[in-house]
């Protein structure tokens, strides 16, 4: 069982070994926070649904790593060759196992410490950690107690890298339970883009525990593609934080599919900061046995004339549990304000549960906004029909389950990750 | 060689009898049409023969080709050789056309031990189908029925039939929904595909369908049972007097027992 003493021994061995002074007082003012709000629970509205006490039953001994190139190999995405790899072990940013294609005119890749100390510096006092103003609970303020080996990415002014990037998050917990707390930065400067991909997976059979937290910082003109993949063992547990920043009119196109999994908990948080923002969300969730899979979603639209539309979807079967709370803030000078969302669930099993909620606040008096949530089971209709040319009926399923998720697949406009994800749905649904 | 044998098939939706003791048989290269009006259990024999799940069989037996038929999954019957061409074909958006009848050909050929169509020999057999039922290719590269007319669906239907060569197809109301450009098309494709070793078995509740198929036998199917049955004369009888004629007859009949 691991409790406070056991964090805040790590915390002042760390401070200690690494008094980095970028990083000292941020790290303790949340090293305070987490002290004070400590583990979240049931009884606190954002964590009613997703339990993750269970996750700190067992200590989790921190430690190096002796992964080589040839480890990460088979977790890379098919193309790899044409993209940057940018590879987290343990939640540390490895940069010897790290490749980068593109060169520092398109695409700067450092790691948060080097970044810190030269002359992006002032970007990183301003930016880094300010998820902290939109999410409130310990497990966050201890991803920034412990920020140390992060990555610092940063696309220059009216730069379209001619690669995208990939980062692979690997935890290896060969020899024992690990956790990570991996921590990025990623600055898109005006008119620049980025096509981005995060990967997660755990070596070894022992637990693991992933509090991941990136934040994103979005320019004038500047365009995001973002994809996240979850498909790890049954027992690698997740947070996962992003954070994006619209602080300039500037376009964002999110996708996240998680497969398998212990317990996963995302959290997707923008702030649309600026007039004329777009942005688009997108998820799937296709769970079994006994993963729990929890999507939180916040846009807070501060200024007038934004645009957001969100589509969740996902299937429940076995033992699994899906949420979805999708929370929507319009401040009172986002007036034109225009927001959807939707969350379409289908129920495959009767043990398995889904809560979904949207949560809608809005203070300006001139906004569009709707949302909808449906849980529904397969079409009966249509798995009589194919059966009836022939086609076996866990067949049928695999089909009609590959149709219901091909609209959101169809929003990963990358092809090679688009080919790589719809061929993991179908090993995964195939032996649903 | 019969090949289906109905044998006093009692069948229940929802705890009601639809299905009274139905007896019908049906040999290679036979045409048999089922008329009857509304609420006869017309569609309910199709569900039945078909598998579909909610269809209770309280009685009797169905032996097709030498093997129970009820003891068999609905794909297993698709496999065996029974074609159901559905009174409402199904919209399934997000699944290719092409790709769910190639699918369905290779695990017809599979249940038999044969190898799987390749692309290029499936195209092939496509191409030759489609002229014969004159379907465009641009239906088929759509989701399935997806936005299809009602001529379209039904037109699907019968190329559906072509590519899966049955034994035995069963056509539910294949009519229904059609106006006349889009009846004879679809009639000249089931027509095509008459055979000496394929059995037919129209269910409709007009008789301007087997004006352009035209039957050997035809049966009225009333209140869940056959009570009449005869050849192509009776159908054109029925289209001159109505239901009526035989409905009163069973009604009065039933009245003085």
């Amino acid at each position: 069982m691991i409790d406070l003493t056991y964090f805040k021994a790590q915390f002042e061995q760390l401070q200690m070994e690494d008094p980095d002074a970028n990083f000292t007082a941020l790290r303790q003012e949340n090293f305070d926070k987490f002290n004070i709000a400590g583990l979240p629970n049931y009884r606190t509205e954002e964590w009613k649904y997703t339990g993750i006490s269970n996750i700190f039953n067992q200590i989790y001994l921190p430690g190096g790593h002796t992964l080589t190139t040839a480890d990460v190999d088979p977790f890379r995405i098919p193309g790899h060759h044409k993209a940057n790899e940018l590879v987290f072990v343990n939640g540390r940013f490895d940069a010897k196992l790290s490749n980068i294609l593109s060169d520092e005119t398109e695409m700067v890749v450092l790691s948060l410490k080097d970044a810190a100390n030269g002359k992006y510096g002032p970007l990183i006092s301003k930016h880094l950690n300010s998820s902290n103003v939109l999410i409130k609970d310990g497990i966050h303020a201890l991803n920034g107690a412990f920020i140390t080996e992060g990555a610092f990415i940063y696309i220059p002014k009216s730069k379209v890298p001619e690669h995208p990037l990939y980062i692979y998050h690997l935890l290896d917990s060969r020899a024992q339970p690990t956790m990570a707390q991996p921590r990025s930065l990623i600055y898109l400067a005006e008119n620049s883009s980025l096509q981005l991909t995060e990967t997660y997976h755990t070596l070894g059979t022992a637990d693991s525990f992933c509090n991941a937290v990136v934040e994103v910082v979005v320019e004038q003109n500047a365009f995001l593609e973002y994809y996240k993949i979850q498909n790890d063992r049954a027992n690698a547990n997740q947070v996962n934080t992003t954070h994006i920043s619209q602080i300039g009119k500037s376009y964002v196109h999110t996708v996240a599919v998680t497969l398998n999994g212990g317990t996963v908990r995302n959290n997707l948080n923008l702030i649309l900061d600026a007039e004329g923002n777009e942005t688009h969300l997108y998820g799937l969730y296709l769970l079994k046995g006994k993963t729990h899979a929890d999507n939180h979603t916040l846009i807070d639209n501060r200024q007038p004339n934004c645009y957001s539309n969100q589509l969740y979807k996902g299937i429940a079967d076995d033992f699994s549990t899906a949420v979805f709370n999708g929370r929507i803030m319009v401040q009172p000078d986002a007036q034109k304000t225009n927001s959807f969302q939707s969350n379409r669930n289908i129920l495959l099993s009767d043990n398995a549960t889904i809560n979904t909620k949207p949560q809608l606040e809005i203070f300006a008096d001139d906004v569009k906004c709707s949302h909808g949530c449906t849980v529904g089971q397969l079409d009966e209709e249509a798995l009589f029909y194919l059966r009836a040319r022939g086609i076996p009926k866990e067949q049928a399923q695999v089909l009609l389950l590959q149709a219901y998720a091909a609209d959101v697949l169809a929003e990963i406009k990358s092809l090679a990750v688009r080919a790589y994800v719809e061929k993991l749905v179908y090993e995964h649904l195939s032996i649903l | 060689m019969d090949m289906l044998s109905i044998k006093n098939l009692h069948a229940n939706v929802e705890g009601k009898e639809i299905l009274k003791g139905i007896n019908l048989e049906i040999k290679a290269g036979e045409v048999h049409a089922i008329m009857g009006p509304n609420g006869s259990g017309k569609s309910t024999l199709a569900s039945v023969l078909a598998g579909r799940e909610e269809y209770e069989v309280t009685a009797g037996e169905v032996i097709f080709t030498d093997k129970e038929l009820l003891e068999m999954s609905p794909e297993d019957r698709a496999r065996e050789g029974l074609f159901l061409a559905f009174q409402y074909p199904v919209e399934i958006p997000g699944v290719s056309t092409t790709n769910f009848i190639r699918a369905a050909v290779n695990e017809k050929r599979k249940y038999h031990d044969l190898e799987p169509l390749d692309s290029v020999a499936f195209l092939k057999i496509m191409k030759e189908k489609m002229k014969l039922v004159e379907i465009d290719q641009s239906l088929l590269s759509r989701s399935i029925n997806e936005g299809f007319s009602g001529g379209e669906k039904k037109r699907n239907e019968i190329f559906q039939m072509a590519m899966l060569e049955p034994k035995m197809a069963i056509l539910d109301e294949t009519d229904s929904g059609l106006d006349i450009d889009a009846l004879r098309i679809v009639a000249k494709g089931i027509n095509k595909l008459r055979s000496p070793d394929r059995a037919v078995l129209v269910i409709t509740h007009y008789q301007r369908l087997l004006d352009y198929i035209q039957p050997d036998y035809v049966h009225v199917l009333y209140n869940g049972q056959i009570v009449k049955s005869g050849t192509r004369e009776l159908a054109l009888e029925l289209e001159e007097k109505g239901y009526d004629f035989i409905t009163d007859e069973v009604d009065s009949t039933a009245n003085n027992l």
